[in-house]
């Protein structure tokens, strides 16, 4: 992919400055004397590691935090928005990883919320659909259908829906806050392609994002952030992706994966015509003890489906499992990790993790025996052994008692895993373990998932990203609409051949 | 296009409650010891015209539900809504004074509820469990825990299942009933209002970030939620012919069913008119049959609570492959 043309002319004013903004939260910095500025048209990228500043930062532009010293100007006069609402009256729109949509509303009646064309409190539907449509030419999807509640719509749309609405909402400064992280390739082709658009109309963007090759292709400026300060902030022409790296962390990351040095056993796991309802074709896997085994395949190609029946989250119409002696048909989560089996799911918010409870809770959850007596809980053992493994893993936490919610994504990642380790899975299932998180706890995660294969563990990894699948698996199947098309070691793949596989069944 | 627009919420979402109905009323015809006196339109009336009380409570339910809200003191408004009314005629005032006063009390205790709910940030459950309490405890304290007997006014007539004019056919109360649904789910699809009620229910979050000013809407959905108890409690005087300060007691699960059973969920975002008037309808016509076959009144009370849990659970298969 072409790297997006040379810088906009610095010669019209910004349309979007920050002055030595600073923020602190207690005792802990978040920003020092941080600056930013975005021309017109102006494609500017942020990044930098879970913690460095990069939501503080855009919270603040929001309008959703004051900062504590610093000015911010838009369009030549001063900004400090009293909340979100008055940043998006002012023209800051923000478009965040967890959509904000209505979802029992349609298309139109979330685009024109809260700006509802109307005669005396009646709807003015038929003005209405002509901006929506409008605005929905702009983004060149015409072919989504205003009367369609968003919730039908795939993720993909439904960003395309947002953004939609601030345009509609005159935008000069488009804030997107990880927008591929849950998308498919040509979803993300497809925003690329809105974004380059909205530059050439004028908007300035901030794109924030942890897909560094992304940010390479689609932005003309970045600045990096780290432990709170501008690392860097220039021109995005001639800067590779090692650069970046060592922008964000202050030091030259040698390899981002691991040496391979592990020769796998004996079978672990065999698995033969597994089908449960939500698959759309039976699936058959093998895999052996120190082994890493990758699914690649497009969003939706079927990949959590399988796996969800392996781990038995699923019920399993039919097919054979077979780990050390065969397994039930009906054995559900519980039975299979009495067998050794441990299962991250992509889901971290809903489903991986109990952002509410507390880090101890979440790591020893799936196995309380040791610090059960008489159906009572030994807390300070069940404590010191979490706090091991938050040491081990490097977590950082103040304290283990620690609600999860309040780690960063990174790191609530990190307890997951530990959690999985803590359970002594023998069998480790990882469902896109490393999506939205900052490189280093992503380096640190390959690493323990190496550690683990030569201890002799099993890992089944899936991930959308091709890079890292090529990194850190022995092998590597492909998914394609429901069924596993292809599989061979990592040596007879490259990335155009995933691609291709994955896009279109067949290498 | 145009059936498009009317398709998605609202076609899909009454026809599951429709085919209840017809169920609810094939099942009674279907027993030869009530058939014929069920299937009378004497009986039909009869039955439209008992459901007002609880059609009215129901209307009003049903906006505070789409908005994911709830109120439990429905019953105990329309309660009080009564007993004013009654002490407003025995005191002498004018027949259409009783009627505004009762109305502008159901009003003043959903404003209460907005108030307190969007002031307090508690969750409406609380808040308007509270006003249960106090809504009942009101009324039995202005009616010094008795009944009023007012002396007999037009307000009487208004649920009489025999209506003057004669050619109204149905009571001056259905009628009300009737216009005033028509009138509400007109609100809830044509108006800036009612499509902020929708877009509270389905996320509040975003509906703020939109500047829908949330606090204000709440406020407006529990006062005209009140209106409604109001003006239902005017019709159970109407009916009664005293005011009770003991009526309706229990009375908000029935208009919670109801709006419920009609495709409301409780999580907000979904529900309609129509589908609550059927469901207002399934449970009228479950407790005609089972009063006409002769069965009692707690087999009636179980037969309503697995129609809840069936309506629901139906409702829930329908929408999995949606949103």
């Amino acid at each position: 992919m072409t790297e997006s043309s040379g810088n906009p002319t610095l010669n019209p004013p910004p349309v979007l400055l920050m002055r030595s903004i600073s923020k602190s939260f207690g005792p802990t910095r978040a920003l020092e004397a941080t600056d930013m500025d975005v021309g017109p048209g102006e494609v500017r990228a942020l990044v930098g590691e879970n913690g460095a500043g990069k939501s503080t930062l855009m919270k603040i532009l929001s309008g959703a935090l004051r900062p504590d010293a610093g000015r911010m100007f838009l369009d030549g006069r001063p900004y400090a928005p009293s909340s979100p609402l008055d940043g998006r009256r002012r023209g800051v729109g923000m478009i965040y990883q967890e959509l904000n949509l209505a979802p029992h509303l349609t298309v139109e009646e979330n685009i024109m919320l809260g700006r509802e064309s109307h005669a005396l409190g009646f709807l003015r539907k038929s003005e209405m659909r002509r901006r929506v449509r409008e605005a929905l030419d702009l983004v060149r999807h015409p072919e989504i259908s205003p009367d369609t509640p968003v919730g039908r719509l795939r993720l993909g749309l439904r960003q395309v829906v947002e953004i939609a609405r601030a345009l509609t909402e005159q935008v000069r400064v488009l804030v997107m806050d990880e927008p591929t992280s849950s998308l498919s390739r040509e979803d993300t082709e497809g925003l690329f392609q809105i974004i380059r658009r909205l530059a050439a109309e004028g908007v300035s963007i901030v794109y924030i994002s942890h897909f560094l090759e992304e940010v390479r292709q689609v932005a003309h400026s970045l600045t990096v952030l780290r432990d709170g300060r501008v690392a860097f902030s220039g021109p995005m022409k001639g800067l590779k992706a090692k650069d970046l790296i060592r922008f964000m962390v202050g030091r030259e990351v040698k390899e981002v994966f691991a040496a391979r040095e592990r020769v796998p056993g004996e079978t672990a796991l065999n698995v033969r015509g597994l089908k449960s309802r939500r698959m759309t074709a039976p699936a058959d896997l093998s895999l052996r003890r120190g082994e890493i085994l990758g699914l690649a395949g497009l969003v939706g190609a079927g990949r959590t489906e399988a796996l969800r029946a392996v781990f038995g989250l699923d019920r399993r119409e039919r097919g054979v499992l077979e780990t050390g002696g065969l397994v039930r048909l009906k054995g559900g989560p519980r039975m299979m990790i009495r067998r050794g089996f441990g299962y991250l799911s992509e889901d971290r918010q809903l489903e991986g993790l109990a952002l509410g409870r507390s880090v101890v809770d979440n790591l020893t959850l799936s196995r309380l025996e040791p610090y059960a007596r008489g159906g009572f809980l030994r807390l300070r053992a069940r404590r010191r052994a979490a706090e091991e493994w938050a040491e081990r893993m490097n977590i950082r936490v103040h304290s283990v008692e620690q609600p999860l919610e309040s780690l960063s994504g990174g790191n609530q990642q990190k307890v997951a895993l530990a959690r999985l380790l803590h359970q002594e899975a023998d069998i480790l299932l990882l469902d896109e373990p490393t999506r939205g998180i900052d490189i280093v706890s992503k380096t640190q995660i390959y690493d323990w998932m190496s550690r683990l294969a030569s201890l002799g563990k099993s890992v089944i990894f899936i991930s959308s990203y091709f890079p890292e699948l090529i990194g850190v698996c022995d092998r590597i199947a492909v998914f394609h609409r429901g069924r596993m098309v292809e599989e061979r070691p990592v040596s007879g793949w490259d990335e155009r051949g995933l691609m291709a596989c994955a896009a279109v069944g067949r290498a | 296009m145009r059936t498009r627009r009317l398709g998605m919420r609202s076609i899909v979402n009454w026809l599951g409650p429709f085919i209840g109905l017809l169920l609810v009323i094939a099942l009674f015809s279907l027993m030869p010891e009530v058939r014929g006196r069920f299937l009378r339109v004497s009986n039909f009336i009869n039955v439209v015209t008992q459901s007002v009380i609880v059609a009215l409570g129901a209307l009003g339910m049903t906006v505070i539900i789409i908005s994911g809200g709830i109120d439990l003191s429905a019953a105990s408004n329309i309660a009080l809504s009564s007993v004013i009314a009654a002490s407003v005629i025995d005191a002498g005032g004018s027949p259409w004074l009783a009627v505004g006063a009762g109305i502008l009390t159901g009003g003043l205790v959903g404003l209460a509820n907005g108030g307190l709910i969007t002031s307090l940030r508690l969750v409406p459950f609380i808040v308007t469990l509270g006003m249960l309490g106090v809504g009942r405890g009101l009324a039995k304290w202005i009616a010094g825990n008795q009944k009023i007997d007012a002396p007999l006014t037009w307000v009487n007539t208004l649920m009489s299942r025999n209506p003057e004019p004669s050619w109204l056919m149905l009571a001056p109360g259905v009628w009300l009933m009737m216009i005033l649904a028509v009138l509400l789910a007109a609100v809830l699809r044509l108006t800036v209002f009612g499509r902020h009620v929708f877009a509270i229910g389905s996320n509040e979050t975003t509906a703020r970030l939109c500047g829908v000013r949330t606090n204000r809407a709440k406020i407006a959905i529990y006062t005209l939620s009140g209106l409604f108890c109001g003006l239902s409690g005017v019709m159970a005087f109407s009916r009664l012919t005293v005011g009770d300060p003991t009526v309706a007691v229990g009375l908000e699960l029935d208009i919670i069913a109801a709006v419920v059973i009609g495709g409301g969920s409780l999580a907000g975002g979904q529900g309609s008119v129509l589908g609550t008037m059927i469901g207002v309808f399934i449970m009228s016509f479950l407790r005609n049959g089972s009063t006409m076959m002769g069965w009692p009144n707690y087999i009636q009370e179980i037969i309503i609570g697995a129609v809840i849990v069936a309506a629901v659970a139906l409702d829930r298969l329908r929408h999995k492959k949606e949103l």
